[in-house]
Parts: C-alpha cells; structure tokens; sequence
C-alpha cells in the first residue's frame, strides 16, 4: 500500500499545486517540497527498517491491487534494492529540482508544479512497477509532463526540441508497447494465462527468433531513453532547451529508466537474446562513450557540453550491463546514482549561471572564478566528478564498470578506457572556459545565494559519500544484482534444449498463423464461471 | 425505437402548434432521453427476432443506446451553435431532423436483411443532406450538402447494385440465409458474389469515408456546422459500424481472403492517408475529419481480427472514439462565435491561459485521439492491438503504431498552439464566450474520458457480454 501511497501522493500534490497556484505562487512550491519530503522520508524509512530483508534476494515490500481483470493487467509494484536506490535518486533529485527552480519559474508556477510532480509520480511509478502493462502505462505518463515542462518553460528553441523529444520517446515507446503485447501473447498461449504480470512471464519460453524480435523492441525503447548513439539526437536538444529542473530530471532520472529497464526487464526477460546481443550492445556502448566526448569537446553551448557528458556516461551504462557480471553490473547501479547527482549539479550550476548572465555561450564566459569564488569552487568538484577523480561517486562505478567488462570483452574496454582520457579533457575545458581565462565580458553577477548553497553543498556531500563509503550503495543493490545476473547466466545453459522443444509447434501456430488466443481463453474462462 | 419514431411526428406537430426553439429543444430531449430509458430497459431481455428484417439483441441495444447518448450530448451543442449562429428562424426543424437521422443510424444496428439495411441507410443519409446544407446563407455548408448529395446517393447506387448481385445469385437478402447459402456456389457465381461483396465494400467505404473513398468527409466536415459534423463523425459512422459488425459476422464473410484481403488494404490506405494528410491541415474541422478517417482505419485492425475478441474491440473503440470526437467537436462548437466558427489554428493561441479548463478538456480530447496513457483513447488502441496481434496482424498493428506516431505530430502541434506565450497570445483571435451547459456536457465527456483511461474495467465487462 505504501507505494501506490507514495504515487497517489505526489499526484495528489500535484493537483493540490495547480490549484493552488491560482492564488499563490509560494504555496505550489511549498506543497510539492511537502509531498516530496514525505516520499524521501518513506524510502530512507524503507532502506532503514527493511534492509536485512533485501539480502534474499526477495522483494522487500509489493503491493497487488486488481485493476483490469478481464485482460490479466494488475495493479502491482514491488521494491528492492535496485528500485529502492532509484527512488531514492528520484525524491532526492526531485527535492533539489523543486528548490533550484524556486525563483526560476515566475510563470504558471502551479500548473509548473503539477508538471515536475507527475513527471515524478510516472518515474516512481517506473520504478516500481512489476506489471508489464502498468509500466508501460508510468513509463507514458512520465512523457506529457515532461513534454509540457520542456515546451512552456524552456529556453527559446523549446517547442522544436520538445517536439523532438517527444516523437522520439513515444515513438520507441510504442515499439515497446508491441513487444509487451507479443510477450503477452506468447505466454497466454503456452500457459492459458494471460497475464502482464513480471513475475509470471519470467519463464516465457519462446524461438530464440521471436525472442529476439521482441526484445529489439525493449531495447530500443531503452537505449532510445539512455540516449545511445545513433538515437541520442533528441538529447542535446532537450536538455539545453529544458528549464534548469526539466534538465536535472531528465538527466538525472529519465536517462536511468532506459538503464533500469534493462537491468530489470530485458536481461531476466530475454537472457539468451541478450547475449546474442551482447556484442553489438557493447559496441555502441563504446562508441557513445567515445562520440559523446567528442562532441562534449566541441561544443560552445555550456548545456549543450554536459549534456553530451551524459551521453558519453550513459555509454559506460550499456557496456556495464551487458558485461554479465557482478562487478560491472555493481558499477552501472553506482554510475546511475552518481551520474544522476554530478550531471544534476552541473545543470545546476549551468542553469543558474544561464539565470544570471542570460547566455550558455561558453565563447563570452571565462575569468568567473574571481567574481563568483563559491560556484568555481563547487564547479570544480562535479567538474572533477564527472571526470572520474579518485575519492568521488563517479570514479568508483567507472572503475567497476570497466573492470566487469574488461573481464568480458578485453578490446573493447580497452578502447572504451580512451573515454575517460577524452573525459579529462572535456571536463577542464569546462573550467576553463567558464571559471578561468580571460574575461571576456565584464559580467555584473551574484555567487550563490543561501538556498542555492544549500542545493549544492547536499550534493557535494552525496557525490563525496559515495565515494567514500561505496559500500552503503553496492549492499543495496547487490541482491538484485545478483539475481539479475543469475537469470541471465542460468537460462542461457537451460532453455535452449529442453523446454524449447516441446513449445516450437505451439510457437509456430503463434507468430505465423496466429489463432484467435485470448477469445478463446476467456470462452473457456467464462466457461468455468457458468 | 417507436419512441424515437413516435417522437418525430409529436415534434413535428409541436413545431407546426408553436415555433419556440427551447420548447422544442427540450421536447426533442425528453424523447431522446426515453428512447435511451426503453434500450435500457430491454437490455437484459431475449434478443426479439422480427422476421427476417430485424432482431433486438444486447448487440443492437448497446449500439442503439451509444447512438442515442451521442445525438443527446450533439442536440445540445447543436442547442449552443443554433442560438449563436442562426439567429432568428429555421430552428426547430433541426432537431426533427436530427433525430430521424438517428433513427436511421439507430434501425441499421439491428437490420440482418438487406431491406432494412438499405431503408435505414437512406433515412440517415437523406436527413443528413438537409443537415449538412442546414446553415443556407453560407457558401460552404450548399457546397458540402451538394457534394454529399451527389456521393452518397452515387455510394447508395453501388451498395444497391451489389446486393442485387448478390440476389442474383443467391436469391437471398437476410443475412441469414446468405451464410447458409454463400458456401454453396462456385465459379462464375462465385465470381458474382465476390463481386457484389466488392461492391458493397465501395459503398460501406463511402459511408465510413474510408480511404480511398473518403474526398467528401473533410469538405463535409468543414462546410457543415460543427454540431452536425460530430454527427456525421459519430452517429453515422458508428451505424455502419455496428452494421458491417453484424453483416460480416452472420454471414461469416471472413471466410474470403480476398474480401479481408481488399479490407486489410483498405485499413493500412486509411491509417496512412488519415494521418499523413492531417498533418498539412491548419483548418481544426478539416483536421478531425482526417483524424476520423484514420481512427476507423485503426478501427478495421480489429474488424479484420474476426470473431470474438475482434468485434469486441472494435465495439470498445468505438464508444471511446464517439466519446472523444464528440469532446473535441463541442470545444470548437463551444468556441464558435456569431459570425463564425472556431475553426481556424489561430482561435486556439494561448487558449491555455485564457481559458484553462477549455483548453484543459481539449487537450484532453486530443490526447485521447493520440492514444495517451490515462486517457480512455490509450486503452482502446491497447485493446485493438491485443486483437490484431492475436490474429497475428503484424502488419497491420505495426502500421497502427508507425501511423499513430504521425498522428502525435498535428494533435501535439494543436496542443503547442493552445500553450504558445504571453507575447503572442494577445494576437490569437478571442473565440466566443463558452456557454454554461456546454461546458458541463464537456466536463461530463472529459471525466469519462479520463475515467475510462484509468478504470476501464466495467465497460470491457460490459462489451464482452455483447455476443
């Protein structure tokens, strides 16, 4: 019940905000940073009290509530430790997003709230969804918002980039949608049962053909999200044109619910199609990680650069989770979290610095640091995290990352180890750029105000304890680690021979003729009824 | 049904005793409404099997019922747009053609002859000539009534044409027989069956302006007033639906490959066609009538799907795209002023900040039309999919789904428009003042709109129990 509470809640309060934004613009504000308090207080509750529960392997709290009976789709959501980390991320960056644009947003500030708390109630509900059907429904429901937040609230190219955006997300989404159903199909007419739900279509045997087919459609929804090379072009665009906290959640939490809906869906879904996958998921791993620097270096737009940071980033994403191990797997989790808090930091200092001189043109910065010493200083340490500097959040999953993959496929991570020299350079061309040099214009601006310190000193203290004490994270998430990683090795020896046998005939009937399947299972079901 | 029939003559009668616009307004409610209480009423009863011509089953009944909340919900936009645009006199007449229309719409649904069918189309399409011409003094609406006239009556020929054909060779016209009798022939008769089925497809494709028979609907929908054009979109179609429904499943004409054949071509034309072409629109009647071309093309994915789970679904879609349309047509029947309708892209500037529960529901609409999440529209097409994949239609569900990703594109654009900024939203022309009623009837669409899209439950409960 507490985490369809923690959904309902953040709608609720996001209604509450829209209304009462028609007398107030203080009041939205107040109710969506209530509303998301009460969410962070009940998942650090939950990582408190039921940690020793998520060393099983088990879920450590679900919910099931019937919703559509008559085609099999339920209301159910389940955490563990890999969703208890993103929930986390997802109210500890929804907290700072409602802070940072506390004096950004003069305009519709309660119809703003209601956007920012239902983009969050979709991805808390990505999150947590363990039915197909209710995760593609959450995985939609985050986009309109976001869309909204995009093209009313963002800079001045904002209707072609939410455009873009949106075509692009909805457009594999879609894709996705097709193969849930197929999946739905398949496993209806070899149970009887048809059922969206996770658990249930887990042991879905099909041919390693459709299998594959299927899966394609996942992953291209998901690296459609991850913002992987060649499908990483919405990107840029939405991220610059974004207001600084459509830009915090979109890197910060969209980008991982491509990550976590392979980690989740596709590896334990399709373990044998992953592998064959393998190789050309890495590969483009790779090349974003490579490409991404490379047009990070090259640009003069400060939003822009970070935000092909993030493609590079998410590159080590994908080459971390189809390593099939336990370390690599281990870093993609730590990279996500970290990730989401340096690259959130960095919009956030963009996004302020975009607020106060009123261009992200890094041609007429440079020599900032002498008239705004706090925010260099702070610069400087997500600067040095997202370059991966020893003692922070980053370098820890970046090390895990490519040691997993080393062990998996030794040329490719020794190319992909390039990236993170290319990262050096970059990210010193940030500092560069903006802090240092010469000043090209004389720029009349403020350092850091209080709330924005405040902001900002939670985050260096996250991104520092993570690299610190990295353990606090990886004991979370091992469990789940684990048992994804089980799934995949373990379905890989098994399903080929034995059970894939009996099915092939069954299989055939599906995809090539295609019986009318759910009719009839419901004549038989309401057969039984009678 | 003899309410409905009965009432005609009692308005007609009222009309000739006092012309008072409410009087008849209410009157023409009042019968629309007890209509609705019989259909419910009978619901639950034994199907009524009157000759051959016509059988009152749950089937007909549901269809009948949607039909007539549709002319409910459109007799009160019309109510709205007849006050505004249409000054003094000419208005009573309106409504009893309003609901003769929908007695034909509303005989097709539970004709099984080919007698009935016939006489119930024409009741509906000749009300619909005055309907659509209804508003004389302006250029348009003679120019879409003409055009129709002369199509329609041109379809009526074609679909008249293949029945005979097909009594020629059968010498059957219930619906009936013809599945008893179909199996039976062979060559050059089979030929002639083929070939009046062919010709009935042109015909029904016509009605359900289909691609490649669909070059009236947008000069219609855009000449004719909105009131009427929802008809056109919601009553008429779903009519012929629910006809073609029944006509196909009784006489099983899912047998013949190549009629699903030309039907399966139809529907990928009509998806493709409805939406490519919509994206050129910046007229918003125009645009909905390519978007309506299109739904009933995702629509025949599930007609295609066959028996059971097909007609299911594409009974569910239907009654979430009536909903919709009827959403979407009344917000630009409700911002229509005097002297001209809300029809072009520019009324709707900034409608957002100007009036954000309109501009709320619209968005709504169109999110629904997009096939959204929350909204009812993303569960209808969740439902046509699961049909047409079950029938192992890849090919179809996929186009569906390339297709409704075009659709995003203009009903995205739409709503862009109504969100556009403070700088220049002041240069968008101010629409017409919402009226109360309309407001709320729209209000009553959107909940169930939304409601649907959350908590369909109760509605695929209650299409499934539909033989």
């Amino acid at each position: 019940m507490i985490l369809a509470g923690l959904i309902i809640l953040l709608m609720g309060c996001g209604v509450l905000a829209w209304l009462a934004g028609r007398w107030n613009n203080t009041l939205p504000r107040i109710i969506s940073l209530f509303g998301i308090s009460i969410q962070l207080l009940v998942v650090v509750w939950i990582w408190l009290t039921h940690q020793q529960g998520s060393v099983t392997g088990q879920w450590i709290i679900t919910y099931t509530h019937s919703w559509i009976p008559a085609f099999g789709i339920q209301i159910k959501f389940g955490i563990d430790g890999l969703s208890l980390l993103m929930i986390a991320l997802t109210a500890f960056l929804g907290l700072l997003s409602v802070l940072t644009s506390w004096k950004e947003i003069k305009h519709r500030v309660g119809f703003f709230h209601f956007n920012l708390l239902f983009v969050l109630a979709g991805i808390t509900g990505v999150f947590l969804s363990l039915d197909l059907f209710l995760f593609y429904f959450s995985w939609e429901v985050m986009l309109i918002p976001m869309y909204f937040l995009i093209s009313i609230w963002g800079n001045e190219n904002r209707t072609y980039a939410s455009y873009k955006f949106f075509l692009f997300t909805q457009g594999s989404g879609l894709l996705m949608f097709l193969s849930i159903l197929g999946l739905y199909l398949i496993h209806g007419h070899n149970t009887g049962i048809f059922t969206f739900d996770y658990e249930q279509l887990l042991g879905t045997v099909m041919q390693p053909q459709t299998a594959f087919l299927l899966m394609l459609g996942f992953v291209i929804a998901f690296i459609v999200k991850l913002s992987t090379v060649p499908f990483h072009s919405w990107l840029p665009d939405a991220h610059t044109q974004a207001p600084t906290a459509g830009s915090v959640i979109l890197a910060g939490l969209l980008l991982k619910t491509g990550a976590y809906g392979l980690i989740r869906f596709v590896l334990p879904l399709f373990p044998q199609a992953s592998h064959q996958f393998a190789p050309v998921a890495m590969v483009l791993g790779v090349v974003s990680i490579l490409y991404g620097a490379k047009l990070a270096f090259a640009q003069t737009d400060l939003k822009r650069l970070i935000a092909y940071i993030s493609v590079s980033h998410m590159g080590f994403i994908l080459l971390g989770i189809y390593a099939f191990n336990e370390m690599a797997m281990q870093g993609v989790v730590m990279q996500m979290v970290a990730h989401g808090i340096s690259t959130g930091a960095l919009f956030i200092i963009a996004g302020t610095l975009h607020e106060r001189i009123q261009t992200r043109d890094l041609g007429q910065m440079g020599g900032l640091w002498a008239k705004i010493p706090k925010m260099g200083a702070l610069g400087l340490v997500f600067v040095m995290a997202s370059l991966g500097f020893p003692g922070l959040g980053n370098f820890v999953a970046e090390f895990l990352i490519l040691n997993g993959s080393f062990m998996a496929n030794q040329k490719l991570t020794i190319i992909a180890t390039l990236g993170l020299v290319a990262a050096t350079i970059y990210a010193l061309r940030i500092m560069q750029k903006v802090f240092y040099g010469k000043e090209q214009k004389t720029w009349v601006i403020a350092d850091f105000s209080i709330r924005e310190m405040g902001i900002m000193i939670t985050l260096v203290i996250a991104v520092v304890w993570m690299g610190l004490f990295p353990s606090a994270v990886l004991t979370v998430s091992r469990p789940s680690v684990l048992k994804v990683i089980e799934s995949v090795a373990d379905r890989k020896a098994q399903t080929r021979e034995a059970q894939l046998h009996r099915q092939t005939t069954l299989e055939q009937k599906i995809t090539m003729t295609g019986a009318s399947l759910p009719g009839h299972h419901w004549n038989t079901n309401s057969k039984k009824a009678n | 049904m003899v309410i409905l029939a009965g009432g005609i003559l009692l308005t007609l009668i009222l009309i000739a005793l006092r012309r008072s616009h409410l009087l008849i307004f209410t009157a023409a409610e009042i019968i629309i409404l007890a209509a609705i209480v019989a259909a419910l009423l009978h619901l639950n009863q034994e199907p009524q099997i009157i000759g051959d011509i016509i059988v009152v089953d749950r089937f007909g009944l549901y269809y009948q019922i949607l039909l007539l909340s549709a002319t409910l919900v459109i007799s009160i936009f019309s109510y709205i747009s007849l006050e505004r645009l249409f000054s003094d006199k000419r208005k009573e007449e309106y409504y009893v053609l309003l609901m003769l229309a929908t007695l034909g719409s509303s005989m097709m649904v539970i004709s099984t002859h080919f007698i009935s069918f016939f006489v119930s189309i024409e009741v509906l399409t000749i009300s619909l000539y005055t309907l659509i011409s209804y508003y004389r003094e302006r250029d348009k609406a003679i120019e879409a009534g003409l055009k129709y006239l002369v199509l329609a009556a041109m379809s009526s020929a074609f679909l008249l044409f293949g029945m005979a054909l097909i009594y020629a060779v059968s010498g059957q016209m219930s619906f009936h027989a013809l599945f008893a009798v179909a199996t039976n022939y062979s060559g050059s008769s089979n030929v002639m069956l083929i070939a009046g089925a062919g010709l009935m497809i042109v015909g029904i494709g016509f009605k359900l302006a289909l691609v490649p028979f669909h070059m009236w609907a947008p000069d219609v929908y855009e000449g004719a007033s909105s009131p009427v054009s929802a008809f056109v979109a919601t009553v008429s179609k779903g009519g012929v639906v629910a006809l073609l429904l029944r006509f196909f499943t009784m006489t099983d004409l899912y047998r013949y490959q190549n009629v699903m054949l030309a039907f399966t071509v139809i529907a990928l034309l009509s998806m493709l066609a409805g939406n490519l072409l919509a994206l050129q629109q910046r007229n918003v009647k125009r645009l909905l009538a390519y978007s309506s071309i299109a739904h009933l093309g995702y629509l025949l994915v599930a007609f295609i799907a066959g028996k059971g789970m097909g007609v299911q679904a594409a009974t569910f879609y239907i009654t979430i795209y009536m909903l919709t349309i009827l959403g979407a047509f009344g917000v630009v029947t409700i911002l229509s002023k005097t002297d001209s309708e809300a029809d072009g892209t520019e009324y709707y500037k900034g409608l957002f900040w100007r009036r954000p529960l309109l501009a709320a529901l619209f968005t709504l609409f169109l999110l629904s039309l997009a096939g959204i999440p929350l909204t009812a529209g993303f569960i209808g097409k969740y439902f046509l999919l699961t049909a047409g994949l079950g029938n192992g239609q890849w090919l179809l569900a996929f186009v569906l789904v390339a297709s409704s990703v075009i659709g995003l594109f203009y009903y995205l654009r739409l709503i862009v428009t109504m969100i556009s900024q403070d700088e220049d939203y002041q240069k968008g022309l101010s629409p017409g003042i919402p009226s109360k009623g309309g407001l709320l009837t729209l209000m009553v669409l959107g909940i169930l709109v939304l409601g649907l899209g959350l908590s369909p439950g109760w509605l695929i409960d209650l299409v499934r129990t539909l033989p």
